[in-house]
């Protein structure tokens, strides 16, 4: 990274941002905290005193693994919507937009660091290694989960909006006991030190788990690094609606560093999560990362963004894509050429193929799968009803191969199973 | 053999619990040096540290919400609720989240969280201090749920519900927790699983089933009935989730008569989940309807008039009289 050419600007925010920070001004009598921004929307990389030395570890290798991983799981994004348009998939949720926020933060962990996602974080699942089709088996309804979250520490998706960032902090308590336990019983053995990221967004902001995660993280100076990511529409509520001043200034009523950064501005994003990761685990307590970015598609599938936005809006901010703007520095800086970008795209298409294909052949579960998964341990009313279920069903089974016998509802079957 | 209090069996129970799983800890409001609001964690951060005894910040879904947390990473957390009608405000993550863990990772993690909720009304105090929401949790897949009568019960529940790998309430009956027991601290005896319904008192003519706080109510009943000749069996359910319903269906097709008492309103309740398993069961050894004592479809009374909110004797003799009246 030898390019020192500093943006022109701080960030070109929209119209919405600027009143924003004027009516935080006004309210708190400060100004808010400036948006970290390395990568400007015309490809050029700036420098910034704490920041840079993070971003400067970022070597050519790295830096063009950043875009392919963004072109994959963009690419792989398309590929989901349609496959919900097919009928394929029950519902899809969007990222396209997000990928510097996701694959900048994502790459910045290390694989004992712990992630509690949302349900949007595609992204990050790629960068911890989820098979990208097991993901898609929540969305296919074959499966509330889909991967085993001890595999890759990205834990499952979790859609009742911020009750992951409780658990978060909770797993961050626990690496804080384990690291106690690990001295007092082996002084001598080392293990990396871990931290804890929790994914949510401008929306789920306004949730209380969200104050009480940062009240339980900062009474405890608990190793997690909170994710928020701007997207800036909550479905069709605007972040307006959400708060009067940045989300990263919050940090500072509980006692932690807050950072605004450019969320589409894949270097800054990973220079930045590295910088809390790192604050983090060396136990300096919990940070707060406001990503400052844009959903430039639906929420989901199943809303229309014609109807709650303008789409200029939308047009100033593909002007700040963020792949476009890691492509022309690669470009500039001759760190990438046209065979590269054609490979991207040739293993885009692939994943995407093989994602199809893989989603088609998604089995659908037994329900007694639900049932043995209910409780762990032997449950008697879920037992009875298994039993119960097991007899209903060899009615059906009778039936068929008895003919003129109806084993169906309301037969001597069913009788029986119903007076146990 | 020991005599002591329901609420020192428990502290004693958490003691013992702490002392045998390093991985386990207790977290709540004021459970620390003031040993919680009824003294229940008394003297435990004194003796395990501020690391297994966490006084908590004021939020009951970041209390529960952070156990999950800690129970994926390992640990066996005891949350305290203070009061019964405090636990709403973590109703979300008992409910959406800390039930469903483990189905919806198909089995592939489990959260053996124990939440302790002080229960039920009778001590006059004021409003969201008495409540009996025990049917709102039993309502819910994934959750288990028991409630101790006594001390030797209480001081062997909680130390099974700390070993369970299911996220397990304990329903603590506030109003007995100075009911004094013996406790066997060696063996568990009978009380070897939480899960089973306990026969109190062996009759012939009625049943009537009780858990938690109504169960010396109940016996007391029975007494009294036994001196008009009525000889009528009581049952203390312990676990209300799962429900012993085998133990209750051989009562009935003895007695052909169930009472089931609840603190908690009728309308909804347990009672007529009871109502109807056991009529679906034992249909053709009833010689009555089972009849409910509960509650009143009303949220919990003022102090001063909970005397004739609360089932006592007298409603469970009425409702007996009701029962041998066909």
């Amino acid at each position: 990274m030898g390019a020192t050419h500093l943006p022109s600007t701080e960030f070109d925010g929209t119209a919405v941002d600027d009143q924003l920070e004027a009516e935080a001004e006004a309210a708190m009598g400060e100004p808010p905290a400036p948006m970290v921004q390395l990568l400007c929307p015309e490809g050029k990389l700036g420098t910034h005193p704490v920041f840079s030395e993070y971003a400067e570890k970022l070597d050519p290798e790295k830096l063009r693994r950043l875009y392919a991983d963004m072109a994959a799981i963009r690419r792989f994004d398309v590929e989901a919507t349609a496959l919900q348009r097919q009928g394929q998939l029950a519902l899809w949720v969007p990222l396209t937009g997000q990928e510097a926020a996701q694959i900048g933060s994502g790459r910045a962990s290390q694989p004992q660091d712990y992630i509690f996602p949302t349900y949007r974080e595609h992204g990050v699942a790629l960068t911890r290694n989820v098979d990208l089709a097991e993901l898609l088996r929540q969305f296919r309804g074959v499966s509330n989960g889909g991967w085993n979250p001890k595999d890759t520490n990205f834990h499952l998706y979790t859609l009742v909006l911020a009750a992951q960032t409780l658990h978060a902090v909770g797993y961050a308590m626990g690496i804080q006991r384990d690291q106690k336990l690990a001295a007092t019983s082996d002084p001598a053995r080392t293990e990396p030190a871990a931290a804890v990221m929790a994914y949510y967004g401008d929306g789920a902001s306004s949730e209380g788990d969200v104050h009480e995660s940062m009240v339980f993280a900062s009474s405890f100076n608990a190793p997690v690094v909170f994710f928020c990511q701007n997207n800036h529409w909550a479905i069709s509520v605007p972040s307006t609606v959400q708060t009067r001043i940045p989300l990263s200034n919050r940090a500072k009523g509980y006692g932690f560093p807050g950072i605004r950064v450019d969320g589409n501005d894949v270097i800054a994003v990973h220079a930045v999560t590295e910088w809390a990761l790192d604050h983090a685990r060396q136990g300096k307590g919990p940070v707060l990362i406001e990503a400052f970015t844009y959903r430039l598609g639906a929420h989901t599938t199943a809303d229309d963004p014609t109807k709650y936005r303008e789409s200029a809006e939308e047009d100033s901010w593909r002007a700040k894509d963020p792949l476009i703007r890691l492509e022309k520095y690669l470009r500039t800086q001759h760190l990438a050429d046209d065979d590269f970008f054609a490979q991207v795209k040739a293993d885009g298409d692939e994943l995407a193929s093989y994602v199809r294909r893989t989603t088609h052949d998604l089995e659908t579960p037994d329900i007694r799968n639900a049932f043995a998964n209910t409780y762990v341990e032997a449950h008697p009313l879920v037992a009875e009803e298994l039993a119960w279920f097991e007899e209903y069903s060899a009615g059906f089974a009778a039936g068929d191969s008895d003919e003129g016998a109806d084993a169906g509802p309301g037969t001597q079957a069913d009788t029986e199973a119903g007076s146990r | 053999m020991t005599t002591m209090t329901i609420a020192k069996a428990i502290n004693e129970g958490l003691r013992a619990a702490l002392a045998n799983n390093p991985k386990s800890l207790l977290m709540g409001e004021d459970i620390g040096p003031l040993g919680g609001v009824y003294r229940v964690t008394d003297g435990l951060i004194a003796e395990f540290g501020p690391d297994r005894v966490v006084d908590t910040p004021l939020a009951e879904s970041g209390i529960i919400g952070t156990a999950i947390g800690l129970a994926l990473r390992g640990y066996s957390p005891v949350c305290e609720i203070q009061f019964d009608g405090f636990v709403f405000p973590g109703f979300n993550q008992i409910t959406t989240q800390l039930a469903k863990m483990h189905a919806r990772s198909n089995g592939n993690l489990t959260v053996p969280v124990v939440i302790r909720i002080p229960y039920g009304g009778g001590i006059g105090s004021v409003e969201h201090h008495s409540e009996s929401p025990e049917a709102l949790f039993a309502h819910t897949a994934g959750l288990r749920i028991i409630t101790p009568s006594n001390p030797h019960d209480a001081y062997w529940m909680i130390q099974q519900a700390v070993d369970c790998q299911d996220p397990i309430i304990i329903f603590e009956p506030k109003r007995r927790y100075w009911l004094k027991g013996e406790v066997d601290v060696q063996e568990a005896g009978t009380a070897a699983d939480p899960f089973k319904a306990h026969v109190l008192r062996e009759g012939t003519d009625a049943t009537i089933v009780a858990y938690g706080p109504l169960v010396p109510v109940a016996l007391a009943a029975a007494n009294a009935a036994a001196e008009d000749g009525r000889n009528v069996e009581v049952i203390d359910l312990r676990s209300l989730s799962p429900i012993d319903f085998d133990t209750v269906t051989e009562s009935v097709t003895k007695t052909g008569r169930l009472i089931v008492a609840h603190e908690a309103p009728t309308f909804g309740g347990l009672g007529g989940e009871i109502a109807a398993r056991i009529s679906e069961r034992a249909f053709l050894s009833l010689e009555a309807p089972v009849i409910r004592v509960g509650g009143f479809h009303m949220p919990y009374p003022v102090a001063k008039v909970e005397e004739d909110y609360l089932p006592d004797i007298d409603r469970i003799l009425e409702a007996l009289d009701r029962a041998m009246a066909y």
